[in-house]
């Protein structure tokens, strides 16, 4: 038997994320793409991303990371197709405030899409790194072309 | 009564008290001792009583209790020699574990050793703690690291080590016991053919000197390094042994307090070996604990143990590998008992996460040795390693979890 916390914290939605990761592989064509990387795990994940006039074209990714890295970055990249790069920095606070919160507050997954999937890694303070991983490697970017617009 | 005794594994593990904890309301199952060993009554009751009773700083106090501490002290220094197969006690000197002890020689060596083209042999198999502080050093003085490769199995290439070893070579650096593979490594063969050349060997045993009775003396190196809290001693303090005429060589290492013989505008005279490598207060209550833990251990049937950890890692290999899907990394013969492990495609990470659910404590990770990872074409890996106070049921966890694991990815 496995236990709950484990259920919660690998539901079906992210080991299928895991198993089949969405938007997987360097696209040949990219307008921007950043790296980032767990020094405390060595995981590593590659977004790349084609932005036109502010909004995400296409976005893709590689990793060499664990199953929530995985997931979390495979969502990222579902919720975030067609989005402006306003809405990265929403989501993202969304997941960061998700992950930081208490781990008995309730999530409306109807409401917020698949990525609320990621509440169960709130139980396991040593995986929310590998949660945040790709969304800070995203945001990156968009801090990269914000400086360039300036 | 039987002639051969059995090592008696159940009355170690009631020496360590967090043997008998849960964690996640289950039996803790600790398999992490290569990052840390568990720590025995005797060592935190020292401890406990050191500064309780006793505390007080060392040298240089003349009333009662710093009298009491720094025999104490230096009595640990007599423990620490004797421990690694040898007498002289200046030759032990305190550091804050095997990082530091590197660190030391390596600076000395910048210092009063190395010109530009030469040459600093280490191997694939290093610690990121016996690469870094040679990069480092190398940079500084225009000398050069070369790496002796490690085979598939995880074997030193002793050929290749023998081409890389020539007249350029200042120093070979060099992992006893590698701490993600388990293997072994040929050290007093080393040893003979860089004394050939006229070329000291500092030997890494942060995880030898927890595993196996060591001898400098028959190892013949010139330096050997280990940390405190790997041989069930505190954290943050580690030994540094090295040959007389070596350590006379080298310079002091921090500078400061205690570390002087005498100080004037003018200039400043060192104490004499170990003294001018230890400024400041040293970490006393680490010394004390050490000591207590060099007991502890020398008490021990040593080669029992040994021969304990080896059953439990030869009956965790037979039953992991029987696991389809487990691929075990390192698998040199005669190695310690460390397991590293993939377990199909599942991240290392997820394995970590897993066990732990079940109360199994594994370390999940690069293992700060990146380089040799890479070799192995894997970011990271799984890592159970077995101590003398580790038990079969330990063993039966570990296997269990995982084979729950595989269902469940």
């Amino acid at each position: 038997m496995v236990n709950e916390e484990l259920h919660e914290l690998y539901q079906a939605v992210i080991l299928d994320h895991n198993k089949r990761p969405r938007n997987y592989g360097a696209p040949d064509v990219y307008t921007h793409s950043a790296e980032g990387y767990n020094p405390l795990c060595g995981d590593k994940v590659s977004v790349f991303v084609t932005l036109e006039d502010g909004r995400i074209e296409k976005i893709g990714f590689e990793s060499a990371a664990c199953a929530i890295c995985k997931a979390s970055a495979s969502m990222m990249t579902e919720a975030l197709s067609g989005e402006s790069m306003q809405a990265v920095e929403k989501t993202a606070d969304k997941i960061r405030n998700l992950l930081l919160s208490e781990t008995d507050a309730s999530i409306d997954l109807e409401s917020e899409g698949e990525w609320a999937a990621l509440a169960g890694v709130r139980k396991f303070p040593a995986r929310i790194k590998c949660a945040l991983l790709p969304w800070q490697t995203l945001l990156n970017i968009k801090r990269r072309t914000s400086n360039f617009e300036h | 009564m039987s002639l051969t005794k059995q090592f008696d594994y159940q009355r170690v593990r009631a020496d360590f008290p967090i043997l008998s904890t849960e964690v996640r309301g289950k039996p803790l199952t600790y398999l992490d001792s290569a990052a840390t060993s568990q720590k025995p009554l005797s060592v935190i009751e020292t401890i406990d009583q050191y500064y309780r009773l006793e505390n007080s700083n060392i040298h240089r106090g003349v009333h009662y209790l710093s009298e009491q501490a720094t025999d104490a002290y230096e009595v640990t220094r007599t423990k620490v020699a004797n421990f690694i197969g040898t007498t002289d006690a200046d030759e032990v000197v305190f550091v804050r574990g095997a990082t530091e002890g590197i660190n030391l020689i390596a600076q000395g060596f910048v210092e009063s050793v190395f010109q530009p083209g030469d040459e600093i042999l280490i191997t694939h198999m290093e610690h990121h703690a016996n690469i870094v502080p040679w990069q480092i050093a190398a940079q500084k003085t225009g000398a050069v690291l070369k790496v002796v490769p490690v085979d598939d199995q995880g074997v030193l290439d002793m050929d290749a080590f023998e081409a890389l070893l020539t007249e350029k070579t200042r120093i070979v650096s060099v992992v006893h016991v590698s701490n993600a593979l388990g293997t072994i490594n040929p050290v007093k063969t080393i040893v003979e053919k860089a004394h050939a050349l006229n070329v000291p060997v500092l030997v890494d045993g942060a995880q030898s000197a927890p595993h196996m009775p060591v001898s400098v003396r028959d190892l013949g190196c010139d330096f050997f390094v280990f940390s405190g809290h790997k041989v069930c001693g505190p954290t943050g303090i580690g030994v540094l042994w090295g040959k007389r005429e070596w350590l006379e060589r080298l310079p002091p290492y921090q500078s400061g307090g205690d570390m002087i013989e005498q100080v004037d505008f003018e200039g400043t005279t060192y104490k004499g070996i170990p003294g001018k490598f230890e400024a400041g207060t040293p970490h006393i209550e680490g010394v004390i604990g050490l000591g207590a833990a060099l007991d502890y251990l020398t008490g021990l049937d040593r080669e029992g143990a040994l021969q304990h950890e080896t059953a439990l890692l030869d009956r965790a290999t037979e039953q992991l590998s029987a696991i389809e899907g487990v691929r075990i990394i390192g698998t040199a013969p005669g190695k310690a008992s460390v397991i590293s492990f993939l377990m199909g495609d599942v991240h290392p990470h997820d394995i970590g996460t897993f066990l732990d659910a079940d109360g199994v404590a594994v370390r999940a990770g690069h293992h700060c040795v990146q380089p040799l990872l890479k070799r192995f074409g894997v970011p990271a890996t799984a890592r159970a390693s077995f101590a003398f106070y580790n038990d079969f049921d330990d063993v039966e966890r570990l296997v269990e979890a995982v084979r729950k694991m595989k269902q469940f990815f």
